[in-house]
């Protein structure tokens, strides 16, 4: 949603005319960030100095090249490592951690001349659905200020949102680029699994993870995709496939694109207001060319529970790292044994014990093959319903999520009823997938936004792109603007 | 398939995972853990026999080839150890409380 504020793209052209410095769009966003930062607890750190010594290099730079985010401002979320730049990940163990070393997706942003202003809230350990689990304090949505952004990158999500920030990286484990995106009415997209380097990414499930870019255009996010996508030595889950310019997809035309709606899924539990979006954006992408049929999804509907089993356990393994001895907090203990205890035992928060000890009983003996096992084979039942979908169709269309932002603390202390927010985007993960998530629509009453969801063919994202460019060519809602806007 | 969480089994499962729960803490996690687990249990109602498990989606070894294993620069011990606790430069180590004869 565009609003007044300049898009990455617009800020780029900008710049290139020499209507505009690196400098002051760098100042135009950590002003924004002053200004309502706070107010939304967007922002984990401001990096100004650092931002402003980037940004007049960047314009010391232009000319020589014309690197694509050449001086353009960018948020990251706070699980994203930046060399010299405190790395939270929302959890007071690492409330004083400083990286050594920069994540491959920051040492892109940088080479593409990106200037990265500061780092956002999360959930602590991205486990969470509305940043409240953040140990630093919920985000608010600029939406409603009394509802969550949704999470777990809420900060990313709620900063784009806010204008104070043309865009963001998140990343992505169940849903938290795409939830988020949905509940504050912006671009979030969860690449394929492979695609976008995770070194530097502070681990939670390490078989779900990705990391994607927050944008208030489909162009702004293909741009980001251009940047970030592509093999990394560092990361051997990357994959060697060519990375296409994703701006060339963004044609406008539908035409013989197929999508695949599971009608059966959406029958019950989906916000009336949700519905009337999802079909009010399926309409723009018919309107484009595409074709609509039903598709059978019969295991999507097992997601939560499969995910909210794997993710647990994949979590409890990669947080034993967390133990007092290498970086972050240590708890003055007489023995070692006890040095692990309490440093986790003051460290973590209640989300993030709750989720280890949920993985620990399902790894632990007598359990394995009853919980941990079986959710991995309803796992290959969901992959396999996606590719015999996808025999049919090209993309698959869910809602994003089942409901509008929710009120803060309505669901924080209901675990359950918080990972039902992910109904919809937890299958993506499970099945390595790419999707999105685009505006489309207003809740008639409160005005907050909802979400469409698109899923493709793994490494298929320049179809996910080019729907949400047609549906953004055609939606009047996409440039409505939240009441909170650095405009 | 299993008997309702106690108070003792949340202790065993959080000392398997290094946290030292307060008494609040184990009655709640008590509730909430036994609640998700028997959400999870409508898992049982799916017929997965002769299904194989899917661990991670591995993309293809042609497309996410090793890299040859040979050594590399790497991020230098000083900088490391700055990250820790504590730590003795001098020696190169990390710090912890005494582990043998203790």
């Amino acid at each position: 949603m565009t609003g007044n504020a300049p898009t990455a793209v617009d800020l780029h052209s900008a710049f290139a005319r020499g209507e505009l410095s690196a400098v002051d769009a760098c100042r135009r966003a950590l002003d924004a960030i002053d200004r309502l930062g706070p107010r939304l607890n967007a922002f984990r750190h401001v990096a100004a100095e650092r931002a402003l010594v980037r940004a007049k290099a960047a314009d010391e730079r232009r000319g020589k090249d014309n690197a694509p985010l050449l001086g353009v401002p960018i948020a990251i979320k706070d699980n994203v490592c930046t060399a010299g730049v405190a790395t939270t990940a929302g959890s007071k163990l690492l409330a004083s951690y400083v990286p050594p070393y920069d994540a491959t997706v920051i040492t892109r942003l940088e080479r593409a001349g990106a200037v990265i202003v500061g780092k956002t809230n999360c959930d602590e350990f991205a486990m969470g659905s509305s940043t409240e689990y953040s140990a630093f304090g919920p985000t608010r949505n600029p939406w409603a200020e009394d509802r969550t952004p949704g999470g777990s990158s809420g900060g990313s999500a709620s900063a784009v949102a806010a204008g104070l920030v043309p865009v963001a990286l998140g990343s992505d484990t169940g849903g938290s680029i795409r939830q988020p995106a949905a509940l504050c009415g912006v671009v979030g997209l969860k690449p394929t699994y492979g695609r976008v380097s995770r070194y530097g990414l502070i681990a939670f499930a390490s078989s779900l993870d990705q990391i994607g870019p927050f944008a208030r255009s489909t162009r702004d996010a293909a741009t980001l995709l251009n940047v970030i996508a592509g093999h990394d030595p560092r990361d051997a889950t990357t994959a060697t496939i060519p990375v296409p310019d994703y701006t060339a997809a963004l044609t406008g035309d539908l035409r013989g694109v197929r999508i695949g709606v599971p009608r059966e899924l959406l029958a019950e539990g989906v916000d009336p207001a949700v519905a009337a979006g999802f079909e009010q954006g399926l309409a723009c992408l018919v309107d484009a060319g595409a074709t609509i049929a039903d598709v059978p999804l019969p295991h999507a509907g097992m997601g939560i529970p499969v995910y909210y089993l794997v993710a647990p356990a994949e979590a409890s393994s990669n947080l034993a790292r967390f133990d007092g001895v290498r970086y972050g907090a240590r708890a003055a203990a007489p023995t070692v044994r006890d040095m692990y205890d309490r440093t986790r035992e003051q460290g973590f928060g209640p989300e993030v014990k709750r989720r280890i000890m949920i993985g620990t009983y399902v790894l632990s003996a007598g359990y394995y093959d009853a919980y941990y096992l079986k959710a991995q084979q309803v796992r290959t039942l969901i992959r396999r319903d996606y590719d015999e979908a996808f025999q049919t169709v090209d993309l698959v269309a869910f809602p994003t999520s089942p409901t509008p932002a929710f009120r803060l603390g309505e669901r924080s202390s209901d675990p359950i009823r918080m990972y039902l927010s992910d109904v919809f985007t937890v299958s993506a993960n499970l099945a390595g997938l790419p999707a999105i998530s685009i505006p489309s629509g207003l809740t008639p009453d409160c005005r907050l936004p909802v979400g469409l969801q698109l899923t493709a063919r793994a490494f298929d994202e320049a179809t996910l792109l080019r729907a949400a460019d047609a549906v953004e060519r055609r939606a009047s809602w996409w440039h409505a603007r939240p009441p909170v806007f650095a405009g | 398939m299993r008997d309702k969480l106690t108070r003792q089994d949340v202790e065993r499962i959080a000392s398997l995972a290094r946290l030292e729960l307060s008494p609040d803490e184990l009655s709640l996690f008590a509730g909430q853990l036994g609640d998700i687990l028997t959400y999870a249990e409508s898992l049982q109602r799916v017929d997965t026999s002769g299904v194989p498990p899917t661990a991670h989606i591995a993309v293809p070894a042609a497309l996410a080839p090793l890299r040859e294993d040979e050594p590399r620069p790497c991020i230098d011990r000083d900088t490391l150890l700055q990250q820790a606790p504590s730590a003795d430069s001098r020696s190169g180590l990390l710090k912890v409380p005494r582990v043998v004869g203790s």
